[in-house]
């Protein structure tokens, strides 16, 4: 097997609240290998999108940090690199897309214009050939008559055309890896369902790896390769898209499962998670879940280590009921 | 953008009407009679009659308003009462020279107030941020009239770099020197308002999604503030510069009485003590024309800046 494209080591970002550094995202150990998607699946507030921001190093520059950890990409530790060397990275060798199309493109340059910057910035193009390249790419995301749109502005275009055009910015300097932080979220389903077709279809011709964050389980199973699922900054179980959904190891993605509606289930058989996923300035010490947890025992009360169900290398779990269980058999 | 253009241009016809009628009222509520004030205690009741007839006032309340109109808008105020030369002449001799003053003052203040804000918004809460509040206050509570002073003292009086006396000169170079301390007095009054509305709109977009976007495109931090935010945040900096204009010609009237300056302020002021009506009744309209031209220019340069204006 060749090296992973994206190789991220005990990264642990922490926030600062009222003097104090509390860690949103904890622990946190994943690679990303080549062409392969990979979910991160949680609730709001897991730590998805700070884990994202803290690989492209977008946290806020003063209240956020990386404390720990390395990211490794193309051999180099992105988090010890000077923001000069990130910036020619950014865009470049890694894009990223964002969760609302409606404001994350800047409403007063033309849509044409904000595809040919990155080009201009990354590849030193004139602005014509920059602009030339932008018509091919809103051609290559289906945007309908891409010539006479390249000089329209943002609110000219629908929550759907934009996420396009978010795409084909993120793509025009053909990435290694794509970040793409709930891109689908905002739109309505029948868009949604073409976006994703879309950077799945792009995905293969541009031999991108993607890692795609999402609390949709509906669009894991139709995106992803492999799963993590996070609790409380951390991941509690990795595994392969199957595995995640056939055997649910974690009683968090258990749960997650079974509070997920699906159409050849009775809808009575929905059950809500109960409880809250605890702020970062409350973590309970031993494991994140215990307090929610069906499953809980005395030996929750320790912080349980990601570790392999038995037999099973590449499924691992952060419970001690489980994988603890598993192993001692 | 042209029917943007055509329509601003449009509205301005209404207000211009409104504010040429209020001034013909109050002209008209001002208690005394004209004749009198124009023609002294004095005068005889014939010669009184007579100036009355040549005024006009004898003529039907609406037949003066139709007749007033008519003249304003081709440009016709009368006949200053003291130096007996056209209300229009009288202005336009000055005119330059005050609207040199408030150009050079909004390039000041722009010059000024703009990085200075910018500069703020980005190290928030750090000490150029601090620094920029405390001298943008300053500016804010220091009245005009108290600065052009201090100004006059320091760099005229006491360092002598420049003319106390600011009246006009052939030589270029004495004339921009004569601009320099009136331009600064209102600049720096100018400056003190774009800075702080620069750098609570800049810390507004700043926090915006499409910053984070262009971020992640790898985009520069300078490239950020100049291509991506200072655009986005000039619309309230150009709404507060419209609004101060009113501000500005009250502060540049007493601007030109401290540097000895001509203009528009020391038109009024002369026309006030001499009691020059017809001269006042004109630079009323002037002035007023003056801020509603400003009004619409920076409803138009709204849509320069943001397409979103101009999109129906």
């Amino acid at each position: 097997m060749t090296d992973p494209v994206l190789d991220v080591r005990g990264l642990q970002s922490e926030f600062r609240i009222a003097g104090r550094w509390y860690p949103a995202v904890r622990d946190f150990t994943l690679a990303v290998e080549a062409n392969e998607t990979v979910a991160l699946v949680g609730e709001s507030g897991s730590g998805k999108s700070a884990t994202a921001l803290s690989i492209l190093r977008l946290l806020p520059a003063v209240g956020a940090r990386i404390a720990k950890g390395s990211v490794m990409f193309a051999g180099q530790d992105l988090a010890r690199l000077s923001e000069a060397e990130m910036i020619r990275l950014r865009g470049e060798a890694i894009a990223m897309i964002f969760q609302e199309p409606m404001t994350s493109l800047n409403p007063t340059m033309t849509v044409g214009a904000q595809i040919a910057e990155v080009i201009e910035i990354h590849r030193g193009s004139t602005r014509r050939s920059a602009m030339a390249e932008a018509l091919r790419l809103l051609e290559e995301v289906r945007i309908p008559a891409a010539r006479q749109r390249l000089n329209d502005y943002p609110h000219q275009f629908s929550g759907g055309m934009r996420q396009r055009v978010m795409i084909a910015m993120a793509l025009a300097c053909r990435p290694k890896l794509l970040l793409a932080d709930e891109p689908t979220t905002a739109l309505d389903v029948t868009i949604q369902g073409q976006v994703l077709a879309l950077l799945n279809e792009l995905k293969q011709s541009y031999g991108m790896s993607i890692l795609f964050i999402t609390h949709n389980l509906g669009v894991v199973a139709q995106m992803a390769d492999r799963v993590a699922v996070m609790y409380a900054g951390e991941i509690v179980e990795f595994a392969s898209v199957n595995k995640i959904f056939e055997q649910p190891s974690h009683p968090y993605t258990e749960v997650l499962l079974k509070a997920m509606p699906r159409v050849d289930r009775d809808s009575a058989g929905l059950e809500p998670i109960t409880g809250q996923v605890p702020g970062i300035t409350a973590l309970p010490v031993g494991c994140a879940f215990a307090p929610r947890c069906p499953l809980r025992q005395p030996d929750c009360d320790r912080h349980p280590a990601l570790a392999p169900l038995a037999a099973e290398a590449d499924h691992v779990v952060r419970c001690v009921v489980r994988a603890g269980q598993e192993a001692a058999v | 953008m042209i029917r943007h253009v055509i329509k601003r241009l449009l509205l301005a016809v209404p207000t211009l009407l409104a504010m040429l009628t209020v001034i013909f009222v109050l002209v008209r509520l001002v208690p005394g009679d004209p004749a009198i004030a124009m023609l002294g205690d004095q005068a005889t009741e014939a010669s009184l009659q007579a100036m009355r007839s040549q005024l006009g006032l004898n003529e039907p309340i609406h037949v003066q308003y139709v007749d007033f109109l008519a003249r304003a808008l081709s440009g016709d105020f009368g006949r200053s009462m003291t130096s007996g030369r056209t209300v229009l002449e009288e202005v336009l001799q000055v005119l330059p020279y005050t609207l040199e003053l408030t150009a050079a003052a909004l390039f000041i203040g722009a010059l000024l107030g703009l990085p200075l804000g910018t500069w703020a918004a980005l190290r928030r809460n750090a000490w150029p941020d601090y620094a920029s509040r405390i001298i943008s206050l300053t500016g804010l509570s220091l009245p005009g009239f108290v600065s052009a002073i201090l100004l006059l003292l320091v760099f005229a009086v006491h360092l002598r770099w420049l003319p106390v006396m600011s009246a006009a000169a052939s030589d270029p170079v004495d004339h921009l020197r004569n601009l320099a301390l009136p331009a600064l007095n209102l600049g720096i009054i100018m400056a003190a308002y774009i800075t702080r509305v620069t750098r609570s709109s800049m810390l507004n977009v700043l926090g915006e999604d499409y910053i984070r976007t262009a971020r992640a495109k790898g985009v520069s931090q300078t490239r950020l503030v100049l291509r991506h935010a200072l655009r986005n945040a000039l619309v309230p900096v150009v709404t507060v510069v419209g609004l101060y204009f009113g501000t500005l010609i009250g502060n540049s009237v007493l601007t030109e009485i401290v540097f000895t300056r001509p203009g528009l302020g020391k038109l009024i002021l002369g026309a006030l003590t001499s009691r020059d009506y017809t001269l006042l009744q004109g630079l009323m309209v002037v002035f007023a024309a003056f801020i509603i031209t400003v009004n619409t220019l920076t409803d138009l340069a709204y849509g320069l800046i943001d397409p979103r204006v101009t999109y129906d």
